[in-house]
């Protein structure tokens, strides 16, 4: 039996392994040996949990991930609310409800992994209605018919398939853990977003002309959602060690393509690109070249709909602040007078 | 005996009623949908939402097709009360309208699910989520009463603006003719009382039966905003005649 | 003057004979109003049957890194394990 003491923790080594005795070169080690223990850990695919030591930018990189899918769920909820009052049958209504509903929660459960690094939910959206924060560009883009519904359950929902399904299996446990649930859940949307175009596809002449403008105004900017190209990705290689992100921007674009061009073709739509075709080579499908102008001209503010996204946003919480504040106080009441009780009882006890 | 009116007309007339409530609540609370004052919030308002539409759906399926009747009737014709078609206004408003209705809506299906009528399996069921909505618009009744001084004029002001429209709960429904409404009303008042105390505010005085309210929701009467409310709701279906989605 | 709400850890008992596992946290202003939050966020698939809310600030927890020696001494044990154990081939209910 090896007789293990408190004396091989970390915090005697810290006094130990210091050369020259003064605790700067002490500290210096001490960062680099947890340093290299950080990334050995990621590096073998353990997973990473809150009270762990982390450098500060895996941290920063993770909150500010994290946060941006959090927006991106709670401000994608606005363009398909914007036609929960005009559902065209009770069933889609239910099920468009339900689907807001969904990205409410997603939401939430991204705020709260969030929130388990030391930043609270209050930061964060106020980050958000300042602008400090983003959210995902392709919400800034207006649902024009019924179709778009549809088009965002297909395209959008798809595309940030694509995307979350290898977070599942992100360094960092709580957000792996959030996108799990929420991967479970996402997969109802993309498929009623499907069936909505079959319906439309198949239907009236009109419908099926819907559903084919929907698409093709849909497409482009799904495939923008995956980020710019590799090689100018800010962010990709330092998240791609730290297993954050598990494939790159490029990669997982193609993957969508590839997904897509066949179920384009069972929905009896087209998608709006010449250039698509096959390559027998390459084994995956070829695309036209992404209009990044638009790309970095919406993301700085100018697509159809970034003001009247965060003025709705910025509205909803403000205008909500008094509710939030009767509630606040309500619980303080409560909680004053429940002491108050207690201590009424202590001292009936005492006499 | 609760519910025994199972003439096919009255089943109907009483479908329609209940069916319409729920429709129409539900479509209201949608509109909460992005605007909600609090994410959690956002996910219990959908739920209720939820809930009150699958109701609907049922009771609306006993009458006819579902679609057809929440889509291509005139506003005349829907049967629904007025309390449940008023806009949402602040969450107070939508507050007060919900503890109005669901402590309504929870005594009379609880007093359905107990008979024998045609409305028993569903009662049954709607009675546990009217519950929960009951609950809700309790505990918000509660936190908004005494909470801030801001949040209890609202609660008030609310509460004071949508009294006139409940009196209409209690006009019998054709097909329910089992139900003892005056003793539903009773019960109603008296659980609007204790909440209401529990909460710091009073209940409002004033009339709850004028020429406008007393069960004219049920006699396809309405209030203007309602019109517009359906024109929303109906445009797209009825752009596209006999096309499904 | 906005006050934010509290943070609550959520465990869900997802069936009978389970026990509470934890499903994630929320804000509420009070416990009761965590509970009902807690049922609409994490059990609107029908999750769960039993809901338990804690604020977050009410758990004490083992360590700050959770990599730490604090659970190593319970590693070098196999006579803890029943497949420490040789038992002869043939002898069974053991």
């Amino acid at each position: 039996m090896v007789a293990v003491t408190p004396e091989t923790g970390p915090d005697t080594a810290l006094g130990t392994d210091g050369t020259d005795g003064t605790g700067m070169t002490a500290t210096a080690d001490l960062g680099a040996q947890l340093a290299a223990a950080f990334d050995a850990a990621v590096a073998a695919d353990e997973r990473v949990e809150p009270r762990d030591w982390m450098p500060e930018q895996y941290r920063a990189t993770l909150v500010r991930q994290m946060a941006q899918h959090a927006h991106s769920e709670i401000i994608g909820m606005q363009p398909e609310a914007n036609w929960i009052t005009r559902a065209p049958s009770l069933r889609r209504k239910a099920i468009l409800m339900a689907k807001v509903q969904d990205e409410a929660g997603h939401g939430l459960y991204l705020y709260s992994a969030a929130e388990t690094l030391g930043t609270s939910r209050d930061e964060l959206l106020d980050k958000l209605h300042s602008g400090k924060q983003k959210y995902s560009s392709i919400f800034n883009y207006p649902t024009l018919t019924w179709a778009d519904v549809g088009a965002i359950g297909w395209l959008v929902d798809g595309a940030a398939i694509t995307n979350q399904v290898p977070i599942c299996r992100c360094s960092y446990g709580p957000y792996a853990r959030a996108m799990v649930r929420i991967c479970k859940e996402e997969s109802f949307h993309q498929r009623q977003g499907f069936e909505l175009l079959m319906a439309l596809s198949k239907g009236t002449e009109e419908q099926h002309a819907m559903a084919q403008d929907a698409v093709n105004r849909w497409w482009w900017p799904s495939l923008m959602m995956f980020g710019p190209p590799d090689d100018e990705s800010a962010h990709s290689a330092q998240s791609m060690a730290w297993r954050i992100k598990r494939h790159s921007n490029d990669e997982l674009r193609q993957r969508f393509v590839d997904i897509a061009v066949p179920q384009a073709e069972s929905l009896g739509l087209t998608l709006p690109d010449p250039d698509l075709k096959w390559n027998e080579e390459r084994g995956h499908h070829d695309f036209g070249a992404i209009d990044w102008a638009e790309f970095w001209d919406v993301l700085k503010g100018n697509g159809p709909c970034n003001e009247q996204r965060i003025g709705q946003r910025r509205r909803a919480h403000e205008e909500g602040a008094w509710v939030r504040d009767a509630a606040a106080a309500y619980a303080q009441k409560q909680a004053a007078q429940q002491a108050a009780k207690h201590a009424g009882a202590n001292e009936e006890a005492r006499v | 005996m609760t519910g025994t009116d199972t003439g096919a007309a009255t089943v109907t007339a009483a479908a329609l009623a209940l069916g319409d409530d729920a429709l129409i609540l539900s479509h209201r609370l949608g509109e909460w949908a992005g605007h909600a004052p609090v994410l959690e919030e956002e996910v219990a308002l959908a739920n209720i939402a939820l809930d009150l539409l699958g109701q609907a759906r049922i009771l609306l399926s006993m009458v006819g097709d579902e679609d057809e009747l929440a889509f291509l009737r005139e506003e005349r014709s829907f049967r629904n009360l007025q309390l449940v078609e008023q806009p949402n206004g602040d969450f107070a408003h939508t507050i007060a309208r919900q503890l109005y209705f669901s402590v309504h809506q929870h005594e009379l299906y609880a007093e359905l699910a107990r008979g024998e009528g045609p409305f028993a399996p569903l009662a049954a069921k709607a009675v546990k989520e009217t519950a929960y909505h009951r609950d809700h618009a309790e505990q918000w009744t509660l936190r908004l009463g005494d909470g801030t001084e801001e949040s209890r004029a609202r609660m008030q002001a609310a509460l004071q603006a949508l009294w006139k429209f409940t009196g209409e709960l209690f006009q019998p429904v054709e097909g329910l003719g089992g139900v003892d409404w005056a003793a539903l009303e009773e019960r109603w008042l008296a659980a609007l009382t204790d909440v209401v105390e529990r909460a710091g505010l009073t209940l409002p005085e004033g009339p709850r039966t004028g020429a406008w309210a007393a069960g004219a929701g049920r006699q396809g009467l309405h209030t203007e905003s309602f019109g517009r409310m359906l024109a929303e709701m109906q445009h797209l279906h009825r752009s596209h005649p006999g096309a499904s989605w | 003057m906005t006050q934010n709400w509290p943070l609550w850890e959520v465990f869900v008992r997802s069936r009978r004979g389970l026990s509470h596992t934890h499903a994630g946290s929320l804000h509420a202003p009070d416990a009761e109003m965590a509970l009902r939050n807690a049922r609409d966020l994490y059990t609107r698939r029908n999750e769960g049957i039993s809901i338990w809310v804690v604020p977050s600030t009410a758990v004490t927890a083992s360590s700050p890194d959770e990599r730490d020696p604090f659970f190593a001494p319970s590693a070098d044990k196999p006579y803890r394990h029943p497949t420490f154990y040789d038992i002869p081939e043939g002898v069974s209910h053991l």
